[in-house]
């Protein structure tokens, strides 16, 4: 028997699976890895295999079970356990996600269009009046996902430096950091979410007020748990898929040239990043409730399930040249988002303010080169969202 | 080509819609809608994609 390798890695460049990621593909598409903890779980890194365990009916996301696989210190916070939707099964989930569907569709997404074209323009302009150099973290990554999520909640952006800190603090900082990080947003919320319930304003909030909380469906505490998670869902990981997408375009010019030549190729384009950069890594961590047989083991009852994006992405078994990036390859399929009935309720909003900043970059700033290598970015984040402290360009 | 619809497992996730937005639509609560009930032959492709991106296998075709 093999020993279980370690899972989650520190990646050392940010688009690219960290070096000992081969030897975790290598006893795939099911095997068993060894946590920061100690123990162990089952890794599913086939395509196929994951696509089948995310949708079948003994996979839990309760993460409250005492089995429930923990990738790093900060998952263990009460927070973390008990995030609306995502620790949740169903009955309760598919209610929650009843009362959001319509306010994240493709539909809703699309009327944000010229809301996110604006802002965009605002941050691009700024960005050619200041530079070069700029960088494109503070310029344009973190604040428009931000800016972004506040508009449709109808929460103030004024306070938006406060949440992208306590965002950050839950989402990549310590165990203590996490708790603290998510108890100030909790707090924050729990007043916002009296003030809307007493006087609904126009944005989601206050529109679950009206349509949930009024007709008795939803209280307080379940609209407070909602808008948490709608907040920390909402920031890191449309912040840094934008700018690892941007560095992976940036990395090869020879696809930004084909994006400077046919603009029209880049919805197709942002799946081939979605799939190349894999941002969160993971993208299921779950518990088994029942006995699951999969690619010809049984996880038994009980055992921790994850699923690596990083790896399944490139599966070989389903991409041709997984490891070449194409923004034109014929099978862009990835997992970033998620699948079966947890996939990313963001997905819609995500890929617009994507492909709207990208646009923005490649027509407006043709020369954009990094102005480091992409091996000096500081990068951060193990196990969960991928992050560059900074992107520097000139051009 | 027949395609059924399951309304009560869609999740608004938008992928058919996408993929095939001559075929699949949303209503206000975000639930797929079948905008052409016969889709031909040339947009089959489309329909079979759709098929495969739904993240809660909502679509079946005949």
């Amino acid at each position: 028997m093999t020993a279980a390798p370690p899972y989650p890695q520190k990646r050392t460049c940010p688009y690219q699976p960290p070096e000992g990621y081969a030897a975790v593909e290598e006893q795939g598409p099911v095997l068993k890895v060894t946590l920061f903890d100690g123990r162990e779980a089952w890794m599913i890194t086939g395509f196929q295999e994951a696509r089948e365990i995310l949708t079948h009916p003994n996979l839990s996301s309760q993460r409250t079970h005492p089995n429930f696989p923990i990738v790093a210190p900060r998952f263990r916070s009460g927070i973390a356990r008990n995030l609306a939707l995502i620790a949740m099964d169903p009955p309760v989930h598919d209610t929650y996600r009843r009362f959001l569907n319509p306010h994240f569709s493709l539909r809703s997404a699309r009327t944000m269009r010229k809301d996110i074209e604006e802002v965009v323009k605002g941050y691009v302009d700024d960005i050619l009046d200041q530079g070069p150099p700029a960088d494109l973290i503070p310029a344009l990554a973190v604040p428009l996902p931000s800016l972004i999520i506040c508009k449709h909640l109808g929460v103030p952006y004024a306070d938006h430096d406060f949440f992208q800190e306590a965002s950050g603090r839950v989402m990549l900082g310590t165990e203590e950091d996490s708790v603290a990080g998510g108890q100030a947003l909790v707090d924050y919320l729990d007043r916002l979410t009296h003030d809307q319930i007493a006087n609904p304003t126009d944005g989601l909030l206050g529109t679950l007020v009206r349509e949930r909380v009024q007709t008795g469906e939803m209280n307080h505490d379940e609209l407070v748990s909602i808008a948490l998670v709608l907040l920390i869902a909402a920031h890191e990981t449309t912040s840094s898929s934008l700018a690892l997408g941007l560095i992976t375009l940036l990395e090869h010019p020879d696809q930004w040239a084909r994006l400077q030549a046919d603009i029209s190729g880049l919805p197709r384009a942002i799946e081939e990043i979605l799939r190349y950069v894999a941002t969160t890594d993971l993208v299921a961590t779950r518990v088994a409730k029942g006995d699951i047989e999969i690619g010809g083991h049984t996880i038994k009852a009980g055992e921790g399930v994850l699923v690596s994006g990083t790896i399944a992405n490139r599966d070989e078994a389903n991409h041709a040249d997984p490891h070449t990036f194409d923004i034109g390859r014929p099978d862009t399929h990835h997992l970033t988002f998620g699948f079966g009935i947890h996939q990313c309720l963001g997905q819609n909003l995500a890929r617009l303010q994507i492909e709207i900043a990208l646009e923005a970059l490649i027509t407006r700033i043709p020369t954009l080169r990094l102005a480091k290598p992409v091996s000096e970015l500081p990068i951060l984040g193990s196990g969960t969202v991928q992050r560059v402290l900074s992107l520097p360009v000139e051009w | 080509m027949k395609i059924t619809l399951d309304r009560d497992r869609c999740i608004s996730a938008g992928r058919c819609a996408y993929a095939a937005p001559t075929v699949f639509d949303q209503d206000d609560d975000g639930v797929v809608v079948l905008l052409d009930t016969d889709p031909g032959e040339d947009v089959a492709h489309l329909v079979e994609e759709a098929q495969y991106l739904c993240p809660a296998m909502a679509i079946t075709t005949a």
